[in-house]
């Protein structure tokens, strides 16, 4: 399953729907994003109040915000402000909690222990509570927004190491490699990452959405990205007080983020379906007997 | 009469046909057997007689069954069912699976499973009455009834399964490897009972088996598959006692290890000395009630000779893995201490000195599980080599060359990934894994169970020619009394974590001291 070269599972994943799906959303959302680090329609720290409220137009394809900025310029960097700190959180949360979950499941014992009840206590915490206490101690900004996304990133990641390295410490090759005299974290790097990576790299998909949601969330009550900078969560924020007059406004990045989580789960869970040699041998009969 | 009539069967998964062109026949009230190894077809011609074939085969060829309908026999192919009145499943034919744990609904009680089977099937008033006769024709106490599948043991389960098939008294028993995830003793317990059913209720019965001896135990027909294709068929005694097809010979020749002795290799002193290891686990138990513990191994010891091969049999779940573990390195012991030419280990984890790793290697079950999926086979076979590392690496290399021409293997293949293997090649390779180091002392964990029974012969072909040549010393632990009698010199019966019997192999199954080594003897599958 998980040996077969690159170019087979690409082609099985891509007969999946839902896979397509998200692999088109993803890379368009991606797209956007590199874009506009180089370059935007109009730049989006240029105030043109006479402009602004426009509505659709072929100069300003999504219209201009309060402040008469371009929409299309402004939901470009926003989905890349959002998706750097979305990426940055996970990375955060992967780089710690994925060591951690694997150091739980290779050593029994208190090591374990202490592990598994410091990721129930940052379970306990809502991101938006950590990420409430951590502004308040240094101040709202996107970079603090991202270290509490990341912090709440880190038992989730945990969770899914400990759970797929604990069934393959029983398995027989784990044996031969401890008869071997390989240590723990040798076993580790060279036999259980290796083989937990699939189940890791579809969490990773799943909290980037997450983490773009919940950045969304953070700048919405004025926790995230400040201005002048943008972001889907701060648009959103930015176009409430004329929603009624201009609901578009909202609207629009109100749908990208709809859009953008959406097709980031149909990426995680088509990418699930091929990579997890469970789930397709529960699909099929053995026809080898 | 004729019951089943297979005709030119084809059964094909896009352009890869995997059954090609089979034709059998089933008379009324016949026991007929199908042997294969894995990729035989057996299944799937199973499965096109009841109709269950999975949607993505493509089957030609007929299938028709006689079906008793309204006091006349109507011919029926199981493809097409045209009388929607006859129902095939279950009414006319019945199927016992080969998975005991997972074809019980977990969350029904065994009654109310049975119960489903028989008001599917006849409208009858006698329901509660019929439950209770079912399971007494079963063999089993009333009350597993009211029970749970989980509260039953795997032997328990397959009966009950067999009584569900049972249900609506079928003209036709589908049997599906019913024994092969059983033990040996509760294997011979379900063939006996399959046997008996049959005779008393008159109906047929298609066994499907990879298992040479439990078709020949069971059936008086017997045909041979060899991956897709019909090798031999004919009445049992005649098959087994003649077999015609070079195939056939090599099976039955699989399936009765001949004993090898060595004469060239002398048992040397005592390599490894056991003594009085005992290991308990605690049992799950209330809050506050006294701890319970399951005695996993109680006091044993034991010696291994330098060269010698000593048998570990017993029933499952007497300890005889926990004891394999024990002593490589992979699991410790609560009291006593092992002696490992010299070397002390056995009570606390790393507490096996590398010399004496280095000394003894291991051979496991599984030949799927042994190897890791993302690794190309060199790099797991120089994984060993981790504890020689003073050795430069063109003798690592030398060292792995080697050990995988002696299993006989190419070593160009070691740049492919395990699933380019097959099972019996990643057995060698296994073994090859364990040779790398040159031990004295090789732990082997039921090393053939898991290989078809072709391979069988040629894996301990090879282990007692690595034995003559380098006397290198087993530990082969295994519950098939007849791969043990070919290999062992001398061999320890297991029951409930105690050793109870040991003795020269010989003299040991001539003359059985033990009960449990009497049942397991009787137990034997014998052609």
């Amino acid at each position: 399953m998980a040996i077969e070269n690159s170019t087979s599972l690409l082609r099985r994943a891509m007969a999946h729907p839902s896979f397509r799906v998200g692999v088109i959303g993803s890379a368009a959302f991606l797209a956007l994003a590199l874009v506009s680090l180089v370059w935007t329609p109009y730049p989006t720290d240029i105030v043109d109040i006479p402009n602004r409220f426009a509505s659709f137009s072929v100069t300003h394809w999504l219209g201009t915000d309060y402040l008469g900025r371009d929409q299309f310029s402004l939901l470009m960097t926003g989905i890349a402000n959002s998706l750097k700190v979305a990426l940055l959180a996970m990375a955060i949360g992967a780089m710690i909690g994925v060591p951690l979950g694997l150091i739980a499941a290779s050593s029994k014992g208190w090591l374990e222990a202490v592990i598994l009840r410091f990721n129930d206590f940052i379970f306990a915490f809502p991101a938006l509570i950590s990420a409430i206490i951590i502004t308040t101690l240094f101040g709202p900004s996107a970079i603090n927004a991202m270290v509490a996304i990341g912090i709440f990133n880190i038992p989730v990641f945990a969770r899914v190491a400990r759970g797929g390295a604990l069934s393959l410490w029983t398995l027989e090759y784990v044996d031969a490699a401890k008869l071997s005299g390989l240590s723990n974290a040798q076993i580790n790097v060279r036999h259980i990452f290796p083989n937990v990576a699939s189940l890791l790299i579809v969490q990773a998909t799943i909290q980037l959405s997450l983490g773009v949601l919940a950045e969304a969330g953070l700048s919405y009550i004025g926790l995230g990205t400040q201005p002048p900078e943008t972001s889907l969560g701060l648009m959103l924020k930015e176009a409430q007080s004329f929603f009624f007059g201009f609901p578009m406004q909202a609207v629009i990045p109100g749908l990208a983020i709809v859009l953008f989580v959406i097709s980031f789960n149909l990426l995680g869970d088509g990418l699930r379906d091929t990579l997890d040699p469970k789930l397709s041998k529960a699909g099929s009969i053995n026809v080898a007997g | 009469m004729l019951l089943v009539k297979v005709e030119d069967l084809r059964i094909s998964f896009g352009a890869r046909q995997v059954v090609n062109g089979i034709s059998l026949n089933i008379d009324l009230g016949q026991r007929v057997g199908v042997v294969g190894e894995s990729g035989s077809g057996k299944s799937l011609t199973a499965l096109s007689i009841i109709g269950l074939l999975p949607d993505a085969a493509t089957q030609t060829g007929t299938v028709s069954i006689s079906v008793h309908n309204s006091s006349q026999y109507v011919q029926v192919s199981s493809a097409n069912v045209p009388d929607s009145a006859i129902n095939l499943r279950g009414e006319h034919i019945g199927m016992v699976f080969q998975e005991p744990m997972t074809s019980l609904n977990p969350l029904m009680r065994i009654g109310d499973q049975i119960r489903e089977a028989i008001v599917l099937h006849i409208r009858a008033a006698d329901v509660d009455e019929r439950v209770a006769m079912l399971i007494a024709e079963v063999e089993l106490p009333a009350s597993v009834e009211k029970r749970f599948p989980h509260e039953l043991s795997g032997g328990q389960r397959q009966r009950i399964g067999l009584a569900i098939a049972l249900a609506a008294e079928p003209e036709l028993l589908i049997a599906d490897e019913p024994t092969s995830a059983l033990d040996m003793i509760t294997q011979r317990q379900v063939i006996d009972l399959i046997r008996s059913v049959c005779n008393k209720r008159q109906m047929a019965l298609l066994f499907i088996s990879h298992d040479l001896g439990a078709v020949a135990a069971l059936c008086e027909k017997i045909y041979v598959l060899e991956k897709g294709n019909l090798v031999e068929e004919g009445k049992a005694a005649d098959l087994l006692a003649a077999p015609q097809q070079l195939y056939t010979k090599k099976l039955i020749a699989a399936a009765k290890p001949i004993r090898r002795r060595e004469i060239g290799r002398q048992v040397g002193k005592p390599l490894l000395k056991v003594e009085g290891i005992s290991r308990k686990f605690k049992l799950p138990s209330r809050l506050f009630a006294p701890k319970q513990y399951v005695q996993a191994l109680g006091d044993i010891s034991f010696e291994i000779g330098e060269a010698e091969c000593v048998g570990l049999v017993g029933p499952s779940g007497c300890g005889k893995t926990t004891l394999s573990r024990i002593i490589a390195g992979l699991q410790i012991s609560q009291t006593g201490s092992l002696d490992f030419d010299g070397h002390k280990y056995g009570r606390t984890f790393d507490s096996m000195p590398k010399e004496a790793r280095r000394e003894l290697a291991m051979v496991f079950q599984d030949p799927f599980g042994s190897f890791d999926p993302r690794l190309d086979m060199a790099k797991s076979m120089f994984e060993p080599l981790n504890l020689l590392p003073s050795l430069n690496a063109k003798e690592q290399l030398e060292r792995v060359h080697q050990a995988v021409e002696r299993v006989g293997l190419d070593t160009d293949m070691l740049g492919r990934h395990p699933h380019a293997f097959s099972g019996g090649q990643r057995q060698r390779l296994a073994i090859a894994r364990a040779l790398v180091l040159r031990p004295k002392l090789v732990v082997l964990d039921e090393p053939v169970s898991a290989l078809d029974v072709s391979i069988r012969g040629e894996v301990l072909q090879l282990l007692s020619e690595l034995r003559e040549n380098y006397g290198i010393a087993y530990l082969f632990v295994s519950h098939d009394l007849d791969v043990v009698h070919a290999v062992a010199d001398r061999v320890l019966v297991m029951d409930k974590g105690h050793i109870v019997e040991q003795g020269h192999v010989d003299e040991v199954f001539n003359n059985p001291q033990a009960q449990i080594t009497k049942q397991l003897l009787a137990a034997r599958l014998s052609m």
